[in-house]
């Protein structure tokens, strides 16, 4: 199973990664969330898949997940949060100011 | 002695308060006393009975870079030229220099060169001399850009910058190389390991290095070029900076060097023939020349070459002449510069086409200028040093000893012949300066102002420099015994005192210095008729013009590459970046074998997990291909939506409940910027553009891939969650091990996570918020 979610993060990234070679904000946005999602399956696959009981203590129960990596991915759920909301507000102020969101018309003036 | 060397800078800092006076007296008069206390502190090390004198301040102990001032003859020779001179300089310049010019700035630079060309000549540690010799470039170009406002200065001032820096930092390379072989950075010890160095390999390079950064600060041949544009410097600098001292310090760093190298065949070659090949153009040029001071640089140039060419050849009696000469340039050509600043002083030209005649208006620079101008033609008379070094020179080409190989010997007897024809054309453009300006008639039409003479205290210094001319014409050996011989001692160890005498019998150098007369007056007479052949050679050619190209190709040529890749296109630099870690991770990982697979140790395949996975697989891939925004924003929340299943099924509760909640936030805020952005167009990119990407996005994913299992597929060491585990409950009181993790174990991470959120939440109420005004436009 885990060579199965590695090939499903791996597919994840390529997504996002094409996405965020295209021209429009927004797909750029979409492609940045996609390249989260994989990484937060890489890393739980790291800890190893189902190997016992979610890690809430409970009597007689002695062996359990790894709980590092989901403390891990946790903390990068929210921060991918975070960056994603932002990206989205910028987007949207960007195509407001500009009256337009693809990138290749966002150069700046002195490469035009 | 560090005082000696540093007094010039200390007293550069109080130069501007007292600038602020110069009306009442003019700032120069304060500044002259410290070069002559400085001289007259040196003065007292000349005597027969010299020995070096060594001094050591600690610096930077721990690096082997300290302040040590070794005072042997060379460098005592070099001390009373700056400091002697410098004096006359600056006295000379109290009249050159109105008071409405900016004084401050101009003592200033003129006391840190000071300090910089003492530390120089006195350093024997190779790492302070760099240091001081970039503190000349500095200085020389700030005084060679002193009117900053015309263009012609800043253009010469950043032709010398680049050209003296290029060759310091080549002879910093030597430098380094130098001193890591012999391990030590005093010049001396280097020179007690000169088997050392000359059995190392690295010998021709380090040769190469130091000589690039002497050939270039003396002017030699091809890297003069600097030096007649330094011309736009003011007249006193450049009877300073480019007649006496400055230029002299390439000179001066190939005789400290020189009982290193002369033990090597190549030292002989490339020295003498830069040096002569230096000496008949210089002298070739200078003749086509119209301004004054182009005449002089030129001049300047071709007499700095001969004295390298006696370097080079390294015999005693060339090295006592090179030294003799180093002195005689000195006296002959500052006290020319001089003149030359007053001509321009006083008639408001330096045009020698516009100029003749002075003599009657102003016989005192005219007497002057013969001393000067005949005795850098050489000619035979008994009460000119120029002379007697010529003369020196002569002797010396035609004594070399050929070290056995074949071009060494083709130049032994070439260089003689090459002496005479530099010489010729020395002999030419010297009696055209003097007679082009003072005979002939007076052309008073072209002149703004009525020429008269200078004043009193201006003709002071190039009468005290012209009285040293005579006095070493008249007495040749007045110096020799107490003085000249140890400079030479210092270069070259064999070297034996001569009586240096004007009248020697009929021998071939006399015969040699007749023909340069002879066939100097018939050149000079018929000068109209041969200049043409100027429009042959260099015709169309000139090193400026390689130069300008040079410097035109590097700015386009690095606007070019710039352009090429910094296009301002996000997605090209994107590309660049992951086409980069693509490339080298890859390559990584084959190289070191990274790449392992194993199928031991997985977790067994359920149908509803392959499921979810399907069902990711097309949403992910179906981001790419849609076209409407909201198909896009529901089929990432798909993607979301999975990935929070996954959680689910691989027992992270913590995570798979965040991983709902946000991917509805996330949603809900697509959604309400949803409205407002411009709509998805379809993707209009080349095929080939699309196939880039794709491989690169593709391989990309592919890689994490087989990053992925291979890191899963290795079991190096234990993972420390069993300590977790453990110690949830005894230490963190807690039941829930992730929750434990983010706020007990690793309370850093979260506290910076909730950071994180309130940052970007400020950030976005500012992007919402904070607008320009478009009406206050």
């Amino acid at each position: 199973m885990e060579i199965i979610i590695s090939i499903l993060a791996g597919v994840l990234i390529t997504t996002g990664i094409y996405n965020l070679l295209q021209k429009q904000f927004l797909r750029i946005v979409i492609g940045t969330v996609l390249l989260s999602h994989g990484a937060h399956l890489f890393i739980l696959t790291m800890g190893k898949l189902k190997r016992g009981q979610p890690p809430i203590l409970t009597d007689g129960v002695t062996d359990y997940t790894d709980p590092l990596p989901q403390a891990l991915i946790l903390t990068s759920i929210v921060i991918s949060f975070g960056i994603t909301s932002l990206l989205l507000v910028l987007a949207y102020r960007t195509a407001r100011e500009n009256n337009t969101d693809n990138m290749e018309e966002l150069r700046g003036t002195e490469n035009e | 002695m560090l005082i000696a060397v540093l007094i010039p800078l200390i007293f550069a800092i109080i130069v501007p308060y007292l600038s602020k006076f110069k009306q009442k007296v003019h700032t120069g008069i304060f500044v002259f006393f410290i070069p002559f206390s400085i001289f007259l502190y040196f003065i007292r090390f000349v005597g027969s009975d010299f020995e070096p004198v060594r001094q050591t301040y600690n610096w930077i102990p721990s690096l082997g870079i300290n302040f040590d001032f070794y005072l042997d003859g060379l460098s005592l020779l070099f001390v009373l030229l700056i400091s002697g001179i410098g004096s006359l300089v600056v006295l000379y310049s109290v009249y050159y220099l109105h008071v409405s010019e900016r004084l401050g700035h101009f003592y200033l630079y003129l006391l840190m060169f000071m300090t910089a060309m003492l530390g120089v000549v006195l350093s024997d540690n190779v790492f302070v001399l760099y240091t001081f010799w970039e503190l000349t470039s500095i200085s020389s170009f700030l005084l060679i850009g002193y009117w900053h406002y015309r263009e012609r200065s800043r253009y010469g001032a950043q032709k010398s910058m680049l050209i003296t820096v290029f060759g310091g930092l080549s002879m910093l390379g030597g430098l380094v190389l130098l001193s890591n072989i012999t391990g030590t950075t005093s010049i001396q010890a280097m020179i007690a390991q000169v088997d050392v160095i000359l059995a190392n390999d690295y010998l021709p390079l380090i040769m190469a290095f130091i000589l690039l950064g002497a050939f270039t600060k003396s002017a030699q041949f091809p890297f003069h070029i600097w030096l007649p544009d330094a011309m736009e410097a003011p007249t006193p600098v450049s009877a300073y900076l480019h007649s006496a001292t400055m230029v002299k310090a390439g000179i001066f760093l190939i005789a400290r060097f020189s009982p290193i190298f002369s033990g090597y065949e190549w030292f002989f070659i490339v020295v003498s023939i830069v040096g002569i090949v230096t000496l008949c153009w210089a002298s070739y040029m200078a003749v086509r020349q119209t301004d004054l001071k182009g005449i002089l640089a030129f001049s300047t140039i071709s007499q700095l070459g001969m004295i390298m060419a006696m370097l080079g050849f390294g015999t005693g009696a060339a090295v006592f002449a090179a030294v003799f000469h180093i002195l005689n340039h000195a006296t002959f050509k500052g006290s020319l510069f001089m003149i030359a600043g007053i001509i321009d002083h006083e008639t408001g030209t330096r045009d020698i086409r516009k100029l003749g005649g002075l003599f009657t208006f102003m016989p005192m620079t005219g007497i002057l200028a013969i001393f000067g101008t005949f005795s850098m033609a050489g000619i035979p008379l008994p009460f000119l040093n120029g002379f007697y070094s010529k003369e020196a020179f002569f002797a010396s080409t035609l004594e070399l000893e050929s070290t056995g190989n074949a071009i060494a010997s083709f130049l032994v007897e070439a260089i003689p012949y090459l002496a005479v024809f530099g010489s010729i054309f020395t002999f030419v453009y010297s009696m055209y300066l003097f007679f082009g300006v003072f005979t002939g008639p007076a052309k008073l039409d072209k002149l703004k102002t009525k020429p008269h003479e200078a004043p009193i205290g201006m003709l002071v210094s190039p009468f005290i420099l012209v009285l040293g001319v005579i006095v070493i014409g008249l007495f040749p050996n007045l110096f020799n015994g107490t003085f000249l011989i140890h400079a030479a001692e210092a270069v070259n160890s064999t070297v034996e005192l001569e009586k240096l005498k004007f009248w020697h019998g009929f021998i071939t150098p006399l015969f040699m210095s007749l023909a340069v007369v002879g066939i100097g007056i018939v050149f000079y007479l018929t000068r109209q008729k041969w200049s043409n052949i100027y429009h042959v050679l260099p015709g169309k050619l000139s090193f400026n013009k390689v130069y300008d190209y040079i410097i035109k190709k590097l700015d386009d040529v690095s606007a070019k590459i710039t352009d090429s890749y910094m296009t301002g296109s996000l997605k090209t630099y994107m590309t660049i970046i992951l086409a980069t870690i693509l490339v080298v991770t890859t390559f990584f990982m084959v190289v070191t074998g990274g790449f392992t697979i194993s199928t031991d140790n997985l977790a067994e395949v359920t149908f509803i997990e392959i499921a979810v996975v399907l069902v990711i697989t097309i949403a992910a891939i179906a981001t790419i291909f849609t076209n409407s925004k909201l198909g896009a924003i529901l089929i990432t929340g798909v993607v979301g939506y999975g990935v929070a299943t996954l959680f689910v099924i691989y027992r992270a509760p913590d995570l798979a409940l965040t991983q709902l909640v946000i991917e509805t936030v996330s949603v809900a805020l697509f959604l309400l910027c949803f409205y407002h952005l411009p709509k998805l167009r379809k993707r209009t990119e080349k095929a080939s553009t699309k196939l880039g990407n794709a491989v690169i996005s593709i391989g990309f994913g592919a890689l994490m891939t087989i990053i992925a299992i291979s890191a899963h597929s290795t079991d190096w060491f234990e993972p420390i969650s069993n300590y977790f585990i453990e110690t949830s409950y005894k230490l963190g009181g807690g039941h829930n091990i992730v929750n434990v993790i983010l706020v007990d174990m690793r309370g850093l991470d979260t506290l910076f996570e909730i950071t994180v959120l309130g940052i970007a939440a400020l950030a976005i109420v500012s992007l919402i918020k904070l607008r320009h005004d478009k009406e206050a436009k």
